[in-house]
């Protein structure tokens, strides 16, 4: 799909159906981010409790069960994840403007 | 050959939808639609059809559980009147923006209060701008030969709107009379089968329905609504062609009776037609002029051609069989006059509200609208009573 | 047995980022995690409720759902869905769909389209027994309009329409038991659960719940920073509080046999969770005491009440 605010009507999906599921992909929400998770992977332990959590997908994991740095571009800065991190291997920090 | 019943105007509908086979029905029972769910039933029951017929718990869900099955790629029917109708509104709109070709038996009733079960049109007024292709039946047959021909004008590509089929409830929904049937095979090939382009059980194009549609977007996604409705004017036409093809029964956009060479008009909808009818060979049998224009499809609005078929004539009367409570007209009758005055015709047009709560509509009645066109000079007293008890 | 880092790893995220929810929300995460209880090669087909769930994530032309998706009314998701539902039976039933073709129905739905202007809807489909999971994420009021009290709304707190004020001192109603009134549905299954610790308990429930032919029913915790008034990144904190506190016990109801999912080794007291919300803040002004007695009093007997009914169903 690609439509934005310029399409004519002529060429926009009919009754707002979208056909390209999992596109909001493309909408990135990083700039929400007012303070921004750090990850110290030497702390990290792999405990898997930070992941799961994230309301942003913005953990990514591997097929090696072994989480990666943060994806930027979607995480929110919410610092949920940094709470639950029982070893101090995320730490939130201010964004610089 | 086709077939010699004597059917309701109920059960020739849902006999329609026997023939039809819809993959879904989901409805809920309200007088004097009510039978039209219990034939069905009856016929799932006894393996006649291959639908899975849904008994909701009210007409929302029926609507709601209809869009979730059309949506899903089925082809779902339903059937209601009145406050049932008024129960689904909120969904009646989003089935049409969504574009989902539904097909809805609409058996028409007064919208309460106070409580009344008997036929008037408030029912299918109160949605008339709802984008959705809205049929009219005088009889049973035209119930039944509307309902074959829904859903492909409905399924259309590019029509893809939801459409109803109405008819005047117990005049028409509970009266037996003669129709001929089609034969099964005869309906099956003419309805075809349903192949939607995009569908929720598509495992491989999944698709979101039903969005956040927000300012930058919703004008055009109405405007694709309208070109759709634009569109139906010449599907319903070439629907109605091949239907004339296979049956011999003709139908267009309004019937005309003795319309041509008629002096004084009356336009009108659904059973109501019939009187009328009788009335005009009456006062033609006593050299009157007398015409008739019976609206079937009320959506879209065939305007240009109506005003174009008034023109020249001496006097119109437009009955709406509605409460007159907007201080202007009714809905049939502004249509009407608003279309006369695009197409540049003047003729003097006034506006009945009649038969009101299933009130009979007798031919003393329509008698005297057609004496008050004869005598009429202009159009004062645009806004009129038919049967009313006055002191 | 339940491995997050293995699920993770290895099932997709069928609710991807770019949806617009709020940083922090308890609802995306949840919904996620049910998702993934999913076997990999079924479809699924979502239907969504109005609510703060709906507008945040399938904003034309966008959606969030890597699955078929549909919304149609506040009140009309369960009502939307058993027609997809229907659909699925009758096409399959004639052959219209491929055969190995494995469609999932899931429902989601906040407090306010499902405890109030959707309990209808969901009370015919569940009773008429279609095959799908409503999964209602109860965030306590409503929460997309702007904080309004829903019958989900725990007694006394604070919303925009039952502010609380020197006369009436918030919502003055206890909330509504959905949970209950599900299981009075006598459905295969209902359970309530939350995002607790590793999201075990969500998983393994949604899991079961998915896997179970009929109408199933779960009842997930969603804490909402907003509405609630708390610290933001202390999400997973007030999930435990609820959950340690009995406030929101965790437990499922399976064809009618209730099993208590946790038991708190030292049940806490219930102020320990409201005293980080600020909805419940005037329960701690001076003379405002009797408000958390009550509340304690009332979480009490529930769970006296619960503990009750899984002895006596399993003694059956």
């Amino acid at each position: 799909m690609n439509i934005d605010k310029n399409t004519p009507w002529q060429e926009m999906t009919h009754g707002g159906t979208i056909y390209d599921s999992g596109n909001a992909r493309e909408f990135k929400t990083g700039d929400w981010r007012s303070i921004k998770p750090v990850y110290i992977s030497e702390k990290c332990k792999q405990c898997g409790l930070c992941f799961p959590v994230c309301p942003d997908d913005a953990i990514p994991v591997g097929k090696d069960q072994l989480r990666k740095d943060f994806n930027y571009d979607y995480c929110k800065g919410c610092g949920v994840c940094a709470k639950v991190c029982p070893f101090g291997a995320i730490e939130m920090k201010e964004e610089e403007k | 050959m086709s077939i010699r019943e004597r059917l309701s105007g109920n059960e020739a509908t849902a006999y329609a939808m026997k023939q039809i086979n819809p993959d879904v029905v989901a409805a809920f029972p309200i007088t004097p639609s009510t039978e039209i769910p219990q034939y069905f039933s009856s016929y799932v029951d006894n393996g006649m059809v291959d639908t899975e017929f849904v008994a909701v718990e009210s007409e929302h869900s029926a609507m709601s559980a209809c869009i979730g099955a059309e949506a899903a790629g089925a082809r779902a029917m339903t059937a209601t009147s009145a406050n049932g109708l008024e129960y689904m509104w909120e969904m009646v709109q989003i089935a049409s923006s969504s574009r989902l070709p539904i097909v809805m038996a609409l058996v028409d009733r007064a919208i309460s209060g106070p409580l009344n079960i008997h036929c008037d049109h408030t029912d299918a007024m109160s949605v008339r701008d709802s984008g959705w292709v809205m049929l009219f039946s005088e009889t049973n047959q035209e119930a039944y030969d509307n309902m074959i021909m829904a859903h492909r004008i409905a399924e259309n590509k590019d029509v893809m709107l939801p459409l109803m089929v109405c008819q005047d409830g117990f005049i028409t929904s509970h009266a037996i009379e003669n129709i001929e049937l089609l034969e099964d095979d005869k309906v099956k090939e003419f309805v075809g089968t349903y192949k939607p382009e995009h569908y929720l059980l598509n495992k491989n194009e999944p698709i979101a329905v039903g969005p956040m549609d927000l300012q930058p977007y919703l004008t055009e996604h109405k405007r694709q609504q309208h070109e759709a409705m634009e569109n139906a004017r010449r599907v319903i036409t070439e629907v109605a062609n091949d239907f004339e093809k296979m049956t011999g029964r003709k139908y267009d956009f309004f019937e005309g009776y003795h319309l041509e060479d008629a002096e004084y008009v009356i336009v009108c909808m659904n059973s109501t037609a019939g009187t009328v009818k009788n009335v005009v060979d009456n006062l033609r049998a006593n050299g009157v002029k007398a015409g008739l224009l019976k609206v079937r499809v009320f959506r879209p609005f065939p305007g240009e051609l109506i005003a174009k078929a008034l023109e020249g004539k001496k006097a119109v009367a437009v009955l709406d069989r509605v409460p007159l409570l907007n201080g202007t007209g009714g809905p049939l009758y502004e249509d009407v006059v608003s279309s006369m005055f695009i197409e540049n015709v003047h003729v003097p047009t006034v506006n009945y509200s009649y038969g009101i709560g299933g009130r009979d509509v007798t031919e003393e009645q329509i008698h005297k609208v057609y004496q008050d066109l004869q005598s009429m000079q202009d159009m004062k007293d645009t806004f009129r009573f038919l049967g009313l008890r006055e002191k | 047995m339940y491995n997050v880092k293995e699920v993770v790893a290895n099932k997709p995220s069928r609710f991807t980022a770019g949806h617009r929810m709020c940083a922090g929300c308890g609802a995306p995460a949840v919904a996620r995690m049910i998702l993934r209880a999913v076997d990999e090669n079924d479809h699924v087909v979502v239907s969504n409720a109005t609510g703060c769930m709906e507008v945040s994530t399938c904003i034309y032309p966008y959606t969030a759902w890597t699955d078929s998706y549909i919304h149609t009314a506040f009140e009309s998701a369960s009502a939307a869905e058993s027609g997809a539902e229907a659909a699925y039976k009758s096409l399959k039933k004639q052959g219209k769909l491929p055969e190995d073709q494995n469609t999932k129905f899931i429902v989601f739905g906040g407090d306010g389209g499902t405890y109030d202007i959707g309990i209808q809807s969901l009370s015919g489909a569940m009773e008429r027994g279609h095959d799908m999971t409503y999964v209602c994420y109860d965030n306590g009021a409503y929460m997309n309009t702007g904080i309004q009290r829903s019958s989900a709304t725990p007694r006394f707190a604070d919303t925009t329409t039952s502010p609380a004020g020197s006369v009436i001192p918030g919502k003055m109603q206890p909330r509504k038991d959905l949970t209950e009134i599900m299981v009075a549905h006598h459905l295969p299954y209902v359970a309530q659960t939350a995002a607790f610790a590793n999201f075990k308990d969500l998983y393994e429930k949604a899991e079961k719940a998915i896997n179970t032919k009929g109408g199933k029913f779960l009842n997930v915790l969603a804490p909402c920073p907003r509405g609630w008034g708390y610290a933001t990144e202390d999400l997973m904190l007030l999930n435990k509080l609820a959950v340690d506190t009995c406030w929101w016990p965790l437990y499922e109801v399976e064809n009618g046999v209730y099993h208590i999912t946790y038991k708190p080794a030292k049940k806490l007291p219930v102020e320990e969770f409201l005293k980080l919300q600020k909805r419940f803040r005037h329960l701690f002004k001076p003379g405002n005491e009797w408000m958390i007695e009550e509340l304690q009093k009332e979480v009490d007997l529930r769970w006296n009440e619960l503990l009750a009914k899984e002895e006596m169903t399993n003694k059956q």
